[in-house]
C-alpha cells in the first residue's frame, strides 16, 4: 500500500469523531491544487499528496476553532499548527494532525519561468528524474531542484514535529540554515536597499492576499490595517502606507513566523515578502536562539525575558 | 558642530512618565541648554511603546526617533522595561533590511534623577542626527528616483 493510500485509510478510520479533515485535491488543471474539506469516507477518495500540495492548510485552523479538525501537514505546516498551540489559539484535543514526510514542493512561479506560459496546462508528471509538464502542446522536463520553493532547499523540518498519525518513515534530514539571502541583501548599500523595497512596494495592489493566506496572521477581522481608531494607516493607495502594512505584518510575526513562505506565495505581483520575516528570524535566532514552532512548551521570545539578557548589550548612548 | 546652531531637524522621543519624563524634567529645573529638535510623547511605561510607533515615525517622516524608560530593575510596574527592552533590541536590528538607517533610531535608559545624564542623551543623539541629515521622504517622487536607481544599478 502506497504512503497516499494509508494516509487515505487512516483519515477514514477517524473521519467518524471528527467534524472535518483538511488536505488538498486536484484544482482546476493538473499543475494546481485546492485545500479539500473532507466530511464523508468519498471525500477522502480525492485526497491528493505531492509537490504539487503548496498551499499550508494550518491558515484555516483557529477559524475552526471549537470544532473537531483533522489536518495533512508537510514539515513546515507542522511547524505552523505547533505556533499556533503555543499560542493558545488552537486546542490540542481538538486537532488531529495526519503528517508525511515531505519531498518538497514546486514553486509555480518558478515554473512558469521555465515553461513560459501556464494557461493550458495538459499533464504534470513527478518522478526521480524531476517535472515533466506538457503544457500548450510542448513537453517540459525540468529538475527538481530547478522549481522547487525556495524554502525548500533549506529546509531542516521535512517531518511535521508534532503529530497524532504518522504516515511513512520520519525524514530527519538536516539542513542548517545560513540565512545566506538575508546577509547578501545587506551587504548592498542603504539607498539600494531603500530603493528596492520601495520598487517592490510601488507594485503592491493591496489584495492583503500575503495577510490572509498567513497562518499566524489570526486577528483576521482585527487587523490593525483596518482599524479606524487608532488609525494606523489609511486606504490611500501610497508606497507609504502599502510599504508599511508590511513592516506591521513582520513585527507582529517577530518571533512567531514559521517561514512557510505563504505570503511570498500568495502575492499577485511577486513581491519577495519573506526576506523580512527571514531578516526578523535570523535577529530572533541570534539573540534568543528561537526557533518558532518547534516545541509546544515553549514561550515566544516576545513574551517572555530575562533580567540579564544574554545577547543584549548595555546601552551606552 | 553643535546641533544647537543649525536649523532643526524632526526627532520624536517616547519617554517613561515614571523616569524619563522626570529625567527630562529634572535637566530643565536644572537649567541646563539643550538642542531642541525633540518632540517628546509622554507614556505610561517603555512597556507601553509598540515597536510600530518607532516605524510609523520614522515612516512619516521623522529624521530620527528616541525611546527613553527606566533603568532595568528600575521599572515602576516591575518588568515593563524588560520587555520594551527585548522589542526594542529586535527592532533595531530590523531596520537594516528595510533600508532605513539603524541610527535614526536609539532606546536608551534614564532615572528622573539624572538630569545631567538625560541632556548628554539628547546632545548626543540630535547631533548623530544631525551628521545622518534628513531622512529621506517617501513619496512618489523618492519612487521615481528608487526606480531609476535601480536600473542604474542592473
Amino acid at each position: 500500500m502506497s504512503n497516499l493510500e494509508e494516509l487515505k485509510h487512516e483519515i477514514k478510520k477517524r473521519l467518524p469523531d471528527l467534524d472535518v479533515v483538511i488536505g488538498w485535491e486536484q484544482g482546476f488543471d493538473p499543475l494546481r491544487t485546492s485545500p479539500l474539506f473532507m466530511r464523508t469516507a468519498e471525500d477522502v477518495d480525492r485526497l491528493l499528496w505531492g509537490p504539487l500540495c503548496v498551499h499550508n492548510l494550518a491558515t484555516y485552523l483557529p477559524g475552526l476553532k471549537g470544532r473537531k479538525v483533522g489536518i495533512v501537514v508537510k514539515g513546515c505546516d507542522g511547524r505552523s499548527v505547533v505556533e499556533l498551540l503555543q499560542e493558545k489559539l488552537i486546542d490540542r484535543d481538538q486537532v488531529v494532525v495526519f503528517a508525511m514526510p515531505c519531498e518538497g514542493v514546486l514553486s509555480l512561479r518558478k515554473v512558469q519561468k521555465a515553461v513560459g506560459d501556464l494557461d493550458y496546462v495538459e499533464s504534470v508528471e513527478t518522478d526521480a528524474d524531476g517535472v515533466r509538464i506538457t503544457a500548450d502542446g510542448v513537453d517540459h522536463l525540468l529538475r527538481f531542484e530547478d522549481v522547487a520553493a525556495s524554502k525548500c532547499a533549506r529546509c531542516g523540518v521535512h517531518t511535521a514535529p508534532l503529530s497524532d498519525v504518522l504516515v511513512g518513515a520520519a525524514d530527519a534530514r538536516e539542513a542548517e540554515d545560513d540565512y545566506a539571502d538575508v546577509t547578501a541583501f545587506e551587504t548592498r548599500p542603504q539607498e539600494e536597499r531603500l530603493a528596492f523595497w520601495l520598487s517592490e512596494m510601488d507594485r503592491c495592489v493591496r489584495c492583503y492576499a500575503c495577510r490572509n493566506a498567513c497562518p499566524l496572521c489570526v486577528c483576521r477581522d482585527h487587523c490593525v490595517a483596518q482599524s479606524r481608531d487608532p488609525h494606523w494607516l489609511s486606504q490611500e493607495d501610497s508606497v507609504r502606507d502599502k510599504w508599511f502594512f508590511q513592516m506591521i505584518h513582520a513585527v507582529h510575526l517577530a518571533g512567531r513566523c514559521t517561514e512557510c513562505g505563504e505570503c511570498e506565495r500568495a502575492c499577485p505581483v511577486g513581491i519577495p515578502l519573506l526576506l523580512f520575516k527571514r531578516k526578523m528570524n535570523k535577529e530572533i535566532r541570534e539573540l534568543f536562539g528561537y526557533r518558532a514552532g518547534m516545541d509546544v512548551n515553549a514561550v515566544p521570545p516576545l513574551q517572555a525575558f530575562k533580567v540579564e539578557e544574554d545577547n543584549i548589550k548595555e546601552r551606552t548612548l | 558642530m553643535s546641533a544647537i546652531t543649525v536649523p532643526e531637524l524632526r526627532i520624536v522621543g517616547f519617554l517613561c512618565n515614571w523616569c524619563s519624563y522626570g529625567g527630562a524634567d529634572t535637566a530643565g529645573v536644572g537649567r541646563f541648554q539643550q538642542p531642541t529638535d525633540l518632540r517628546i510623547i509622554r507614556v505610561p511605561c517603555s512597556g507601553r511603546i509598540d515597536p510600530l510607533f518607532v516605524l510609523k515615525s520614522l515612516v512619516n517622516g521623522a529624521d530620527g526617533v528616541l525611546v527613553s524608560g527606566c533603568h532595568p530593575r528600575d521599572c515602576h510596574y516591575s518588568e515593563g522595561n524588560f520587555y520594551a527592552r527585548r522589542r526594542l533590541e529586535v527592532l533595531k536590528r530590523f531596520l537594516p533590511i528595510l533600508g532605513i538607517d539603524e541610527r535614526r533610531f536609539e532606546y536608551t535608559w534614564v532615572s528622573a534623577s539624572e538630569g545631567q545624564k538625560w541632556k548628554n542623551v539628547v546632545q548626543t543623539f540630535t547631533e548623530h542626527i544631525h551628521e545622518l541629515g534628513p531622512a529621506p521622504r517617501l513619496d512618489a517622487s523618492l519612487v521615481k528616483t528608487a526606480e531609476a536607481l535601480l536600473t542604474d544599478a542592473a
